[in-house]
């Protein structure tokens, strides 16, 4: 047991590494809002022009939408960030994780709410416009926050997997709080920062996780 | 356009990586066998115990359920194939991913079960009793088939998550599809592995996003 | 407010046409639903529209607010055309009430919150002159102690009155009616008619779809009957009832049972 909390608890090591460590933590944080906000907006931009039902336009979001619900995030993040240099692009960690995992994010949230829309009963869109509203007060007024209650606890689980994958980050050398402990992990020879990193992603991510379960109660009682 | 060609669809280089780009695939298919059967496994006795509504061991699994949810199953992953040899045990790195990962998605599969379970209307089971069938006979004719159309959507939209998740065994170097990706790209200084790879993701997991996509449109009409 | 002191009847003198469908075509790719329906409706009048399913009654009406787009024909409102490509229909629909048979109301607002929305955003009404008038319709159909409960909270009836409130704040010059009582319980049909009563004597333009034949009969100026899509009989209430003259006429009332 000795060597158990001397190798995974032990609180110097950790305490060296505290002001990595928070650093790295603080730049989870920056990534997942950066991607939550950009992917759920665009996520729901692409439901809105869907509506528009233009063929062409359509059949690309559907393409766009269900390839990169396939691929392991992971995949496109190594594609962009190895891949996109032969194009002369070459783009920093950080840009890549953000737009992959907005990429993803707006892709999953595109398939709900648009299946959430086609929920909303049309009764509701004629209702809206016979007084007069336009597509855009209909859509922002009535029949949006329709749509979004509809699909809430999918939409949270959703969110809440886009914040553990910020990790992924790691990969494509972003100093987020996953890289740092592994960094850290590898020059003291100890696991301990990997605990505390635990303990970090579990201190953003539990209580996120705790409010998802309270969305999805109502849902049961139906 | 022809430069394009070279460095993401070379037929010479994608002829030379193939074999190993198929053994990763074969690890990656390995990989998902096992550990989805053994999600779904652990994920239905963990519902079953929650079920029990025993409070002590209700709280043992909501905890369980709730850390493993919230828990990212790269760092996951990691602390297990670091933290093992400290352990003692010494072992493949294809075993520490399917202990993490198996951790991972048995916490989702159970929350499936369970919402499935409670998702059966009590006045369905009354019903059933109050005609003279068993309990066996209610929960095989009228609460198993209830729940699992129901639970459909969710469990395939799982099982499809858990298969992109083997690609997290790349970082810990297992040699799986990504992972024999990333080698030969870097070895041929080529990007065509990483698009043969992805191609090879897609022609796998593309239906499953279909079927799921469909089922779930479904299921939220129903609701 | 005293309700005798309420009046939509805007000018005096003979009645001017409020709505008038010229030749009138609709159809669904080869189905044709509508064919070549002309129709007057004049201020204060309340016309009902009868006939058998399918005759294309609901259409029609649809099309008069363009929530179903005519194929061919002209629609219009005060004189105006509103099939017209430069037609601002949002601005039209405040002059064109409608009552939907499902209600339709906004299930996450309240009585008063589905009243003000198109007050505030289409009649760019005040926050504090929206509340005003929503009162006073909500008070005006007889739930002035519902105006803050959700939908779910009301009875059918109650929802439907909950509608014609909403429509009639936008002060319309005529209501449509899209079967404004099949959708409800029979004891809660009366309280809506006795809504439907009250706006007909105070002038409202109406048109009505719907199969409650005894209000057809008793509320009435004019009754319009459908088949196959073509208005096959048009006369008052005495007329219809009393000696209609077209076999499918005869053959509709004595399927419906005269009431």
């Amino acid at each position: 047991m000795q060597t158990f909390s001397s190798n995974f608890l032990n609180w110097d090591v950790i305490q060296t590494y505290l002001p990595d460590l928070l650093a790295g933590m603080w730049v989870t944080i920056k990534l997942s809002a950066i991607i939550l906000f950009s992917g759920l907006l665009v996520g729901t931009c692409l439901a809105l022009v869907r509506m528009a039902r233009l063929r062409l336009l359509n059949a690309v979001i559907i393409v766009f939408v269900d390839v990169v619900r396939a691929l392991p995030p992971l995949m496109l993040m190594v594609v962009a960030y190895f891949g996109l240099p032969y194009l002369g692009i070459r783009l920093g960690g950080f840009a890549v994780a953000c737009i992959v995992l907005a990429s993803v994010l707006s892709a999953f949230t595109e398939e709900l709410l648009w299946a959430g829309l086609s929920t909303v009963s049309v009764g509701q869109y004629e209702a809206a416009r016979s007084t007069g509203l336009t597509f855009l007060q209909m859509m922002g007024s009535v029949v949006l926050p329709q749509a979004f209650g509809l699909i809430q606890a999918p939409l949270a689980s959703r969110i809440i997997a886009t914040t553990k994958n910020t990790a992924l980050a790691s990969v494509v050398a972003v100093p987020e709080l996953l890289s740092q402990a592994n960094t850290a992990q590898g020059y003291s020879g100890n696991a301990s920062p990997l605990t505390a990193a635990s303990l970090g992603y579990i201190i953003i991510l539990l209580p996120m996780v705790l409010a998802a379960r309270r969305l999805e109660r109502p849902r049961e009682a139906a | 356009m022809n430069d394009f060609a070279a460095n993401f669809f070379n037929l010479q280089i994608l002829a030379r990586v193939w074999p190993s780009l198929l053994r990763g695939l074969t690890t990656t298919v390995l990989l998902s066998a096992v550990i989805v059967p053994a999600g779904l496994a652990i994920g239905l006795f963990v519902a079953v115990v929650h079920s029990l509504r025993n409070h002590v061991l209700r709280w043992a699994v909501v905890v369980y359920v709730d850390l493993f949810r919230a828990y990212p199953p790269l760092v996951l992953l990691i602390y297990v194939y670091y933290g093992l040899p400290f352990f003692g045990i010494d072992t493949d790195a294809f075993w520490s991913v399917v202990l993490a990962l198996v951790l991972n998605t048995s916490a989702y599969f159970a929350e499936v079960f369970r919402a499935g379970i409670e998702g059966i209307p009590s006045g369905q089971l009354q019903a059933a009793r109050a005609t003279g069938l068993g309990a066996a006979q209610t929960m095989r004719y009228v609460v198993l088939p209830q729940a699992i159309r129901n639970m459909l959507p969710d469990l395939l939209s799982n099982i499809l998550e858990s298969v992109k998740l083997t690609s997290l065994a790349s970082v810990v170097t297992l040699p799986e599809l990504l992972r024999a990706a990333r080698l030969a790209q870097g070895n041929t200084v080529n990007a065509t592995p990483l698009i043969a790879a992805s191609l090879m993701y897609l022609a796998i997991l593309w239906p499953l996003v279909r079927l799921t996509t469909r089922l779930e449109r479904r299921t939220l009409a129903a609701r | 407010m005293p309700r005798d002191a309420v009046s939509h009847v805007v000018t005096q003198g003979p009645a001017q046409k409020v709505l008038e469908l010229r030749g009138l075509h609709k159809s669904f790719g080869p189905l044709s639903v509508l064919r070549s329906i002309d129709l007057i409706v004049r201020e204060g009048e309340m016309v009902f529209l009868i006939g058998p399913s399918g005759s294309g009654k609901s259409t029609l009406l649809r099309c008069c607010n363009r929530l179903e787009e005519p194929t061919s024909g002209a629609v219009l409102v005060e004189g105006q055309d509103i099939l017209g490509p430069k037609v601002d229909i949002n601005q039209v629909r405040q002059r064109i009430g409608m009552v939907f048979q499902s209600f339709n109301l906004y299930p996450h607002m309240t009585a008063r919150q589905n009243v003000t929305l198109a007050l505030r955003k289409v009649a760019r009404k005040s926050k504090a002159e929206a509340d005003v008038i929503a009162r006073r319709m909500l008070d005006h159909v007889g739930l002035s102690d519902r105006i803050d409960y959700f939908p779910r909270a009301l009875s059918g009836g109650q929802q439907q009155r909950v509608a014609i409130a909403r429509t009639l704040a936008l002060e319309p010059r005529i209501v449509l009616f899209d079967e404004p009582t099949s959708a409800l319980d029979p004891e809660l049909v009366n309280g809506v008619l006795g809504v439907m009563r009250m706006l007909r004597n105070e002038g409202m333009t109406m048109v009505v779809v719907s199969h409650e034949m005894r209000f057809a009969r008793e509320a009435a100026d004019r009754i319009v009957f459908m088949a196959d899509g073509e208005i096959v009989e048009q006369g008052t209430p005495n007329d219809i009832f009393g000696a209609p003259r077209h076999p499918r006429l005869r053959e509709f009332l004595s399927s419906v049972g005269t009431a």
